[in-house]
């Protein structure tokens, strides 16, 4: 009871890196609560393959539902476990990745157990909260911190009466960690037909088909970075070859993805991806906050800006002021002219 | 074998928060809406084009847009109707005011009973003032519906059942759902066809109760025209329950909102000099920031 639960998403027997950062943040909200970490995984052939994916990151205790239909993943069978298995372990919280498969359970489930759901969290945190209209006051509730709005302000939620707590949270934005303390990692696993109704298969999959990541974005210590004011596709070419050079990855903001500039899976921000590189180079990118979210956390940023009040420019390390047309290839001529 | 389908368009009003000047926040902190300009939320756009192509595919379909909103969210009704809609709704009341995903669900969910068999509910992914993708799955939830969310294309409807195209993380996936079920639509589906010439001349006057005056001078072809008379519904039309509508049907409460400040760091500005940028390469290759 009242613990915190991390669902663990998996393609075939693979688990999801979201889920293992979460795990690690659901540990640490876990020890702060003084309750005990569970993680949830739902598929099918996962027994003895997805435990040593999971249970290392401090797990407590791992229900494992290993069944017909449940992978490729669909909607109503996952619902209806993580709806029947809460409405016995009720737990306190409840965290998801913020992935086309957690956005599509994540408010199924909310929705069920009439319970909060915050999307896209950047940061979590235990406090507490004082409702000024009930004058009642809560001890240790989720603070669900997110972008709002288009992401110009930060809204802080609070589930003050429901539970579980609910929210996902993007690939990236938690670092994983194996757990250095001691867990109980018990495993248990239920049977699948004791929680999901026959008519929960209704939906079938005709077809499903996953490609490897064609870049690694994420992973990147260096991150050439384009916005809207890269102008168009072809002014990405450019980006595309100073990250060549520099051995890095191209990310885009998101003005520059919905413009067509550059493919959604580059985009950077809080409805994005997450960097932490060593180096980000900010080409073009006036600097919202739902961008920043997604890259503060860079060592060295460089924002190359014909604006030189461009709002990124005030968290850069570098500002180079002027037109990425004039910049962008002096970048590369001389990084090439000094490297070895 | 095709048949008629009765289809809601779920549809929203929403700042435009691509396009955010730097007046688009106050002073104090707070959002400066008069600085941005309504519109049709994208994706539910997209969702709209599914929408009016299976009303072409399937002889006799209706295709009504289903908002909620103040009135002037009206608006998203007419430019349903401009593109080819049939009809449209307007939830509005002030007890639906302050509703989180939840209640918005909640909401929607009543009225699409109300509006009664429904075969396809559909609409975008998310809006773009939220980003939560949340109100369809709970919508679905809500009228015990079968989901398809980030949907790309309807292949084909037959005997009863959606053939969909969707997007996955890094891949896709082709799914059969029976109906009647809720659909939700990425941006990268179809672009919405524009507004039609004979149909903005037709539905120009559209208009709900509340967003017109006491004594509207055009009272006289409203009475005339029905179809000039959107339909306007509140939570008692809906036969809805105010306590889980609105504010007080919200889980989740905002404890705060802050305008972020960054940690401004002391930067080096520079120029696109030749000699700037050069220096600035070798500044970072000599202490090894880049190889």
């Amino acid at each position: 009871m009242n613990n915190v639960f991390v669902y663990i998403e998996t393609e075939g027997t693979q688990v999801a890196e979201v889920s293992q950062e979460l795990l690690t943040k659901g540990r640490k909200l876990a020890d702060q609560l003084g309750v005990e970490l569970h993680a949830v995984v739902a598929g099918t052939g996962i027994k003895g393959k997805v435990e040593d994916q999971i249970l290392p990151y401090g797990v407590d205790k791992l229900f494992a539902f290993d069944g017909e239909g449940l992978f490729p993943y669909t909607s109503a069978p996952h619902t209806d476990i993580l709806v029947n298995l809460f409405k016995e372990e009720q737990p306190q919280v409840c965290l998801m990745g913020a992935t086309v498969i957690g956005r599509d359970l994540g408010p199924r489930v909310s929705s069920s157990l009439t319970s909060g759901l915050t999307a896209d969290c950047t940061q979590l945190e235990i406090g507490d909260f004082d409702d000024i209209k009930t004058k009642k006051h809560y001890d240790n509730l989720l603070y669900q911190i997110r972008p709002a709005f288009g992401g110009n302000i930060v809204a802080t939620i609070v589930n003050p009466d429901h539970r579980p707590q609910m929210a996902t949270v993007r690939s990236g934005v938690m670092q994983k960690a194996v757990y250095e303390g001691k867990a109980k990692n018990e495993v248990v696993y239920p049977e699948v037909s004791k929680y999901v109704s026959p008519e929960a298969y209704v939906v079938k999959v005709l077809d499903h088909h996953v490609e490897a990541a064609k870049h690694n974005l994420k992973g990147s210590p260096i991150v050439v970075a384009g916005g809207y004011g890269m102008g168009s596709k072809e002014g990405f070419d450019m980006l595309f070859e100073l990250a060549k050079v520099l051995h890095g990855e191209v990310g885009a903001s998101r003005a520059a993805v919905d413009a067509g500039f550059c493919d959604a899976d580059r985009q950077i921000g809080q409805t994005g991806v997450t960097v932490h590189p060593k180096v980000y180079i900010a080409c073009g990118i006036s600097g919202q906050i739902q961008h920043i979210a997604g890259m503060q956390d860079s060592k060295i940023i460089i924002s190359v800006n014909s604006d030189p009040d461009a709002p990124i420019n005030r968290i850069a390390d570098y500002v180079i002021t002027g037109s990425v047309e004039e910049v962008v290839p002096k970048l590369i001529k001389y990084y090439k002219q000094n490297s070895k | 074998m095709t048949k008629a389908l009765k289809i809601v368009v779920l549809a929203k009003q929403v700042p435009d928060t691509r396009n955010v000047g730097k007046d688009a926040m106050t002073p104090e902190g707070t959002v400066n809406r008069a600085a941005l300009p309504a519109i049709f939320n994208p994706e539910d756009l997209n969702a709209l084009e599914q929408a009016l192509r299976l009303k072409e595919q399937n002889p006799g379909s209706t295709v009504g847009v289903l908002t909620m909103g103040p009135p002037r969210a009206g608006e998203i009704i007419r430019q349903g109707l401009f593109r080819g809609a049939d009809t449209g709704w307007l939830l509005t009341d002030r007890l639906f005011a302050g509703a989180d995903t939840l209640a918005t669900s909640y909401a929607l969910a009543t009225a699409i009973k109300k509006i009664g068999d429904v075969d396809i509910v559909i609409g975008g992914r998310q809006a773009i003032d939220g980003d939560t993708a949340q109100v369809g799955p709970q919508v679905a939830q809500k009228l015990g519906l079968n989901q398809v969310t980030y949907a790309e294309e309807i292949l084909k409807i037959e005997n009863n059942i959606a053939t969909i195209r969707r997007h996955i993380d890094g891949g896709v996936e082709t799914v059969e759902v029976p109906l009647p079920c809720v659909i939700t639509v990425n941006g990268s589906a179809a672009p919405c066809r524009p507004c039609n010439a004979k149909l903005v001349m037709k539905y120009k006057y559209a208009s709900c109760p509340l967003e017109r005056q006491l004594e509207d001078p055009r009272a006289d072809l409203y009475a005339k025209r029905d179809y000039l008379n959107l339909n306007q519904w509140s939570v008692v039309d809906v036969d809805g329950d105010p306590n889980q509508c609105g504010l007080s049907g919200s889980p989740t409460k905002v404890k705060t909102v802050q305008n972020i400040v960054f940690q401004a760091k002391e930067s080096k500005t520079l120029t696109a000099s030749d000699a700037d940028v050069e220096g600035l390469i070798k500044e970072l290759l000599d202490e090894k920031i880049i190889g």
